[in-house]
């Protein structure tokens, strides 16, 4: 399919430092584009994350919240 | 095992085209990752074959054969006998099928394999419907769900696959969800170590067939197992084992959420509650469901 970070209409944003990295995001992410950082928090790729927000309904202590995204997604 | 413990390769890529939060490729992230690299994959047609994408491009790091959509189980049994012939003994080979190919068309070939007691693991992950085409029941279709060609609600109950798996009598089987990703996981690794025939289904909750909102994938499967309308257990050499939730539920120390609660929130139901409550409906597949629990009750405490 290519770039599916264009499909996206809200872009999840991580908070890193209200993260308590417990990787249910990247557990339940369909596309495994929740990366695991070194410090054991995460962040997205939007290049292909296609915004179905799982992520952010997962996540526990509501560190990841939906933004708007503005103009056509991607990068 | 622990999520945090999970191995981080990855043998879904990004950029298929599965729908924005599509539970086929959360279940099969989660069991690639027990089962690693040296595995082969038989695809039949449904969504999967659709999110490999064409030759010769594929979603999938680990080869996968694509074979007619009543064949899984046959074309499974064949790449497991060459692989023998040729002294591969440590690949794993997976028949991974929707439940349209497993419930309905592809059940004597499973049926078969099984029977012959071929060395592979089955995966059927049920979303209830033929969803690649368009959303066409299926024999695990609930009652009363709406479908493109069950348009005033399905009138039949599901089929109980796992009392038919049970009945070939092979070392393991298990049923899990992709909400319970270390059940889902610690149960494929089982399977990985054991010989012969083994058969896990996973519910996969589908946003589009469903008609839920795609941030609720995750969500719907754990209401499936706290309304018991889906059940965790695994069955090794005819021990039925119930675990999480349905264990407890099974042994009455906690309830079942009522189903309104899972059924609320899927679009394929809303004829039950809108313009008014079909209290007769939902009343049927509540007692569907007591009856299902009654009978686990009465042979696996
Ligand atoms: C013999 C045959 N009949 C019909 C089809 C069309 N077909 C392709 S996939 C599919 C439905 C698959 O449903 P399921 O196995 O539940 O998987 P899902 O699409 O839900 O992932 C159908 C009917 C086919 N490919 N071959
Ligand atoms: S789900 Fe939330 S807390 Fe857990 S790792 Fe992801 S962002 Fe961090
Ligand atoms: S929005 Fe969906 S695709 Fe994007 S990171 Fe979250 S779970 Fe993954
Ligand atoms: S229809 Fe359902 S199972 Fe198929 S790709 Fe879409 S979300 Fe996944």
């Amino acid at each position: 399919m290519g770039k599916t970070g264009s499909w996206r209409v809200f872009r999840p944003v991580v908070d890193r430092l209200k993260c308590v990295k417990c990787l249910r995001c990247w557990v339940f992410c369909p596309e495994g584009v929740v990366r695991r950082e070194e410090d054991g928090t995460v962040s997205i790729d939007y290049e292909y994350c296609k915004g179905c927000g799982i992520c952010a309904a997962e996540c526990k202590v509501k560190a990841i919240t939906l933004v708007r995204e503005e103009g056509d997604g991607g990068k | 095992m622990a999520i945090k413990d999970f191995p981080i390769e990855e043998y879904v890529l990004p950029g298929s085209a599965a729908c924005p939060g599509c539970p086929a490729t959360i279940a099969l992230r989660i069991v690639l990752k027990a089962l690693g690299k040296k595995t082969v994959m038989i695809v039949p047609a449904c969504c999967t074959a659709v999110i490999e994408s064409l030759y010769p491009h594929t979603s999938f790091n680990i080869p996968v054969m694509n074979i007619a959509f009543e064949a899984a189980a046959a074309g499974a049994a064949g790449v497991e006998a060459a692989l023998r012939k040729l002294g591969k003994n440590d690949v794993t080979v997976l028949a991974w099928a929707g439940d349209g190919g497993t419930y309905d068309i592809g059940l004597q070939a499973l049926s078969g394999a099984l029977e012959r007691e071929t060395n592979f693991i089955y995966i059927c992950y049920n979303n209830q419907i033929y969803s690649n085409t368009g959303i066409q029941r299926s024999g695990a279709t609930p009652y009363a769900a709406w479908t493109t060609t069950t348009v005033g609600g399905k009138k039949e109950f599901r089929k109980e696959m796992g009392d038919i798996i049970r009945a070939h009598h092979i070392p393991y089987s298990a049923q899990t969800c992709i909400s319970y990703p270390d059940d889902l996981y610690n149960k494929v690794k089982k399977a990985k170590e054991i010989e012969g025939p083994k058969y896990i289904e996973i519910l996969t909750p589908c946003p589009p067939g469903w008609r839920f909102s795609m941030e609720k994938t995750v969500e719907m499967g754990r209401l499936a197992v706290e309304t018991g309308v889906w059940a965790l257990y695994e069955c090794k050499n005819d021990v039925v084992t119930f675990n999480g939730k349905s264990r407890l539920i099974l042994e009455n120390k906690i309830k079942r959420v009522p189903i309104e609660e899972w059924m609320r929130p899927q679009g394929r139901f809303k004829h039950l509650f809108v313009p008014k409550k079909d209290v007769k409906r939902i009343k049927a597949l509540e007692e569907h469901i007591e009856k299902i629990w009654e009978r686990y009750r009465k042979y696996y405490i």
